[in-house]
């Protein structure tokens, strides 16, 4: 969704052709998510099936080849750059997090040493860390609107490893709780077998 | 100067090995009520690397940097600051030792009030022998390098934060110190003038220092080259840089 808003939000600027807007949308977001010309076609056809960009009308003399895959911004499409601006990013589903469900089911197993999955999360969590200030250290101050908005991005996967080192801590203290209080115990499989195949319907 | 010649011990000197750390120990108390905060702890720092110590409260971060410091002698093992063995040392060698080659940098700054930024700076130079006029030239440029040349007449009151720790980061290195024992520099900091003096940390550690920095704060370790994780006075891990990151594809650098 961000794609399409990030495109529209370019083209509010002035008519873009599909390689000018890949291009634009990379030096805005430090070439962090590259695009390929065909999504960003794909994204242009669904704006201008919804009224949000048209065809560029300007060039239409010209015998550019680009002319005639040039895009603009409606009104309408200015009022969607306006609302997304002015309205927060909703993360409205849990997406499926691999490392939050590696836990929870591990906590489940017998055998399995949680402290040590932990421990080696940790590391490999913290290499990252690393890398990325490693990275962010190779820029001194931000100098263009580009390195800038660069920092940003490499700032948010920062906070974002942080986050996860901290949930990891959490993780441990709240095992060593549970191990102390004795509700850490595996989950045997359960003898409840679920049926195979479909549901029934009615389960009198 | 009173150049007070330091036993070396006995293995050959590796001048970029700045500080060892062989099966440290450190016990508080005896029999029944002992507490270990370091239970044989084995570290390097060599020049050029910024080590992380992080671990939770009571882990033995702060005391394994006053160990490492020669503030406090092990029970067990052995601290060996570029080549001296401190347990060979007279306190009076330690002191000298410690004049020469360590500097603490602190949370709380530790900068004298009623001593401007030049001589806060200066003072350990002093403390060694110095004339004040022989130490202020070492003293500006150690300023000067972490930016605050122009704030040298100005008193600790008057500077900011940031600056007042940039200042203790000068007096770490003045006069050519190199081991900068670090602990939770960034603590009484916001994140980006935290970040600011990593910086300034971490520029002066790849001109040739070499430091520990304990801190719990993980996007502040990550400023440096290996993390060791302790935990009850051991160290159980350690996460070190690669050299190339695989994180990023196309940056604009």
């Amino acid at each position: 969704m961000s794609v399409r808003q990030s495109l529209l939000a370019i083209l509010n600027q002035g008519p873009c052709y599909g390689y000018q807007l890949r291009a634009e949308f990379d030096r805005r977001t430090g070439s962090t998510w590259p695009l390929n010309v065909g999504q960003i076609y794909n994204t242009l056809d669904r704006l201008e099936r919804d009224g949000l960009v048209q065809k560029a009308s300007a060039d239409k003399d010209s015998a550019d080849a680009e002319s005639h895959n040039t895009f603009e911004i409606t009104a309408a499409g200015r009022l969607e750059v306006a609302h997304w601006l002015d309205s927060p990013v909703v993360r409205t589903t849990a997406t499926r997090d691999e490392l939050a469900i590696k836990l929870a089911i591990a906590v489940t197993l017998p055998g399995v040493d949680i402290a040590h999955v932990i421990q080696v999360q940790r590391t490999a969590t913290f290499r990252t860390l690393q890398e990325l200030t490693r990275t962010k250290n190779a820029t001194d101050n931000p100098e263009s609107a580009e390195q800038l908005a660069w920092l940003l991005v490499v700032d948010s996967l920062i906070f974002a490893a942080e986050a996860e080192a901290r949930w990891l801590d959490h993780c441990e203290n709240r095992l060593a709780r549970a191990l102390a209080a004795g509700t850490a115990t595996p989950l045997p499989l359960s003898t409840d077998v679920p049926k195979r195949g479909r549901p029934t319907k009615a389960r009198a | 100067m009173t150049g007070a010649a330091l036993p070396t011990g006995t293995s050959p000197v590796d001048t970029d090995l700045l500080l060892k750390l062989d099966g440290v120990s450190m016990q508080y108390g005896r029999g029944e009520t002992a507490v270990t905060a370091l239970a044989g702890v084995d570290l390097q720092v060599r020049r050029g690397e910024l080590v992380a110590v992080m671990g939770a409260s009571g882990s033995g971060k702060s005391t394994l940097l006053t160990v490492a410091g020669g503030l406090t002698p092990p029970t067990a093992g052995e601290v060996i600051v570029e080549g001296h063995w401190l347990s060979q040392l007279s306190a009076r060698e330690l002191a000298v030792l410690r004049r020469r080659s360590l500097g603490f940098v602190f949370q709380d700054f530790n900068l004298i009030p009623s001593l401007t930024a030049l001589e806060n700076v200066s003072l350990p130079l002093e403390l060694d022998g110095w004339s004040a006029k022989k130490a202020h030239r070492p003293a500006l440029d150690a300023l000067r390098i972490v930016e605050l040349g122009d704030r040298a007449q100005h008193f600790p009151a008057d500077l900011s934060g940031g600056q007042q720790q940039r200042v203790a980061i000068a007096r770490a290195v003045v006069g050519g110190r190199s081991l900068i024992l670090a602990d939770e520099p960034t603590g009484a900091l916001d994140s980006t003038t935290g970040e600011l003096v990593l910086r300034m940390l971490r520029s002066r550690v790849d001109a040739g220092a070499g430091g520990i920095l304990v801190t719990h704060d993980a996007r502040h370790a990550a400023w440096a080259d290996r993390i060791v994780f302790l935990r009850d006075g051991r160290i159980v891990d350690e996460s070190r840089a690669s050299a190339v990151s695989s994180l990023l594809g196309g940056l604009p650098l």
